[in-house]
């Protein structure tokens, strides 16, 4: 049928969670295929290779969803190919809209990284230091190729132009659905921008102290990581001093950690109108903090700040990696 | 190296104030500080900071009241929560954090405020252009070559 959309999924960095989040549509997603058609599904789902891609006519998927980040130059070569087929071109996940926690990487050069994962780790037996290579002569004449890997880790919206950006890691099926009857009815907000009910984490949260009677905001007076204890699980988690980036995270998740007693980290991305996330996280922690000392507590607490405040978003921040 | 330049983000109550009076003062510093008014050095987000510094200032000097100063009482202290953390964070990008300086200038001190230029400048000087942070910015780095990109 011709009036059907046609979507087209793509996994780049990532770990095929966001499209895990696709699949637990279930029911929904059967349903929906009625009026949507899946055209490009791939490694994961559908039996087609890359090639089958570059062969389609520019423009011939009219919804493309890219997750993962972008690590090799494999992931930018399939962008650039998806970008041209695809007539609307989502970000779908933190990795691809923010870097994700594979984004931490950039703190690191490639040979720590190489050395922790092919000679450092307990289970590793490499005596010969055998690390992955681009490009390998075998027997004198098969030449064998990887894609090789790139310095740091960058967003979709570095290497190619994006429409729309979903974040979580992954998406709750929830806002999948949303996010899909957004598209089918072309309710979108403007091009660039996040699809999101614009509300933070501690909007939709149960523990928010505003929402209840009695209760208030407090300050800071002591900071605690989850190892430090187990938190009441009605009270708001910053109110107890477990750092919760709830209040500028976005919530389409419908404040799900915080559903089991789990602080926030911001893998909804940033509300509207922030740039820097780890940044406006030190921001806006800094100013709830009741003084120094719980500053240098939290400072204590967490030896690694950027890798605590930018937990899912360090390339996408102003700066980017180590320098 | 030619001088130094750098981003000032002074609070209009006090570091302003100072650097008002150290030039009715006829104090003598470097011409090397372009200041931004702010209501409170609590408005200045570290956002701000990074900014500044990825369009291509060698230093970021934020200033504040003392403690007990603020026109709005506790300004300055998020201030020193936010930037402390923010100093942390920048060592741990491999930035050199002397870059950053965070600064109690009261309305009184213009001699501190001409001090604390004159002693960043001669620092900054010695530290060369910061120009790691500006090549990273996307839009400024050489795209890597790709074999079949």
């Amino acid at each position: 049928m011709a009036d059907k959309i046609k979507l087209g999924f793509l996994l780049l960095g990532g770990c095929a969670g966001c499209e895990m989040s696709v699949v637990d549509l279930s029911e929904k997603l059967a349903d929906t295929l009625e009026h949507v058609e899946i055209a490009f599904w791939a490694p994961t789902v559908a039996d087609v290779k890359y090639d089958d891609l570059a062969k389609m006519e520019d423009n011939a998927i009219d919804v493309a969803f890219i997750d993962g980040m972008i690590r090799l130059d494999e992931h930018v070569h399939m962008a650039r190919i998806m970008r041209q087929k695809a007539k609307t071109l989502i970000a779908y996940g933190v990795c691809s809209a923010l870097g994700g926690t594979a984004g931490l990487g950039s703190l690191h050069s490639k040979e720590e990284l190489f050395e922790k994962a092919y000679k450092n780790t307990p289970t590793t037996d490499n005596p010969d230091d055998v690390y992955p290579q681009p490009e390998c002569l075998v027997d004198g004449k098969y030449d064998l190729t990887l894609p090789s890997y790139q310095e740091k880790v960058r967003l979709l919206n570095q290497v190619v132009d994006v429409d729309y950006y979903i974040g979580g890691c992954p998406p709750h099926y929830s806002h999948v659905e949303a996010a899909l009857n957004a598209l089918v009815t072309g309710r979108l907000p403007p091009a660039g921008s996040y699809i999101t009910n614009g509300k933070a984490v501690c909007d939709v949260c149960d523990r928010n102290p505003v929402n209840k009677e009695g209760d208030h905001r407090a300050m800071l007076h002591r900071v605690l990581r989850t190892v430090d204890g187990i938190p009441d699980d009605d009270t708001c988690l910053l109110q107890q001093g477990y750092i919760c980036f709830g209040p500028i995270t976005q919530g389409d998740c419908g404040a799900s950690c915080l559903h089991v007693n789990t602080p926030c980290r911001g893998c909804g991305g940033p509300l509207p109108g922030v740039e820097d996330y780890g940044a406006q996280a030190v921001s806006s922690i800094g100013s709830i903090l009741n003084d120094e000392n719980v500053t240098s507590q939290l400072q204590e607490k967490y030896p690694n700040l950027s890798k605590f405040f930018y937990r899912y978003s360090l390339p996408s921040g102003i700066l980017p990696k180590k320098i | 190296m030619k001088s130094p330049n750098i981003i000032g983000f002074a609070c209009q109550w006090c570091t302003y104030a100072g650097a008002d009076l150290a030039g009715n003062l006829r104090c003598k510093y470097p011409p090397t500080v372009k200041l931004i008014k702010v209501p409170c050095s609590g408005r200045v987000k570290p956002e701000y900071v990074l900014k500044a510094f990825a369009q291509g200032a060698d230093g970021v000097l934020v200033g504040g009241c003392h403690f007990g100063d603020c026109h709005y009482k506790d300004g300055n202290y998020k201030t020193k929560n936010r930037m402390d953390m923010l100093k942390q964070m920048l060592e741990e990008f491999g930035f050199d954090p002397r870059r950053f300086r965070r600064e109690w200038i009261s309305g009184a001190e213009g001699k501190k405020f001409a001090d604390v230029i004159t002693e960043f400048s001669a620092e900054l000087q010695e530290l060369g252009p910061n120009d790691a942070l500006v090549d990273i910015q996307p839009g400024n780095e050489v795209e890597e070559v790709t074999r079949n990109g």
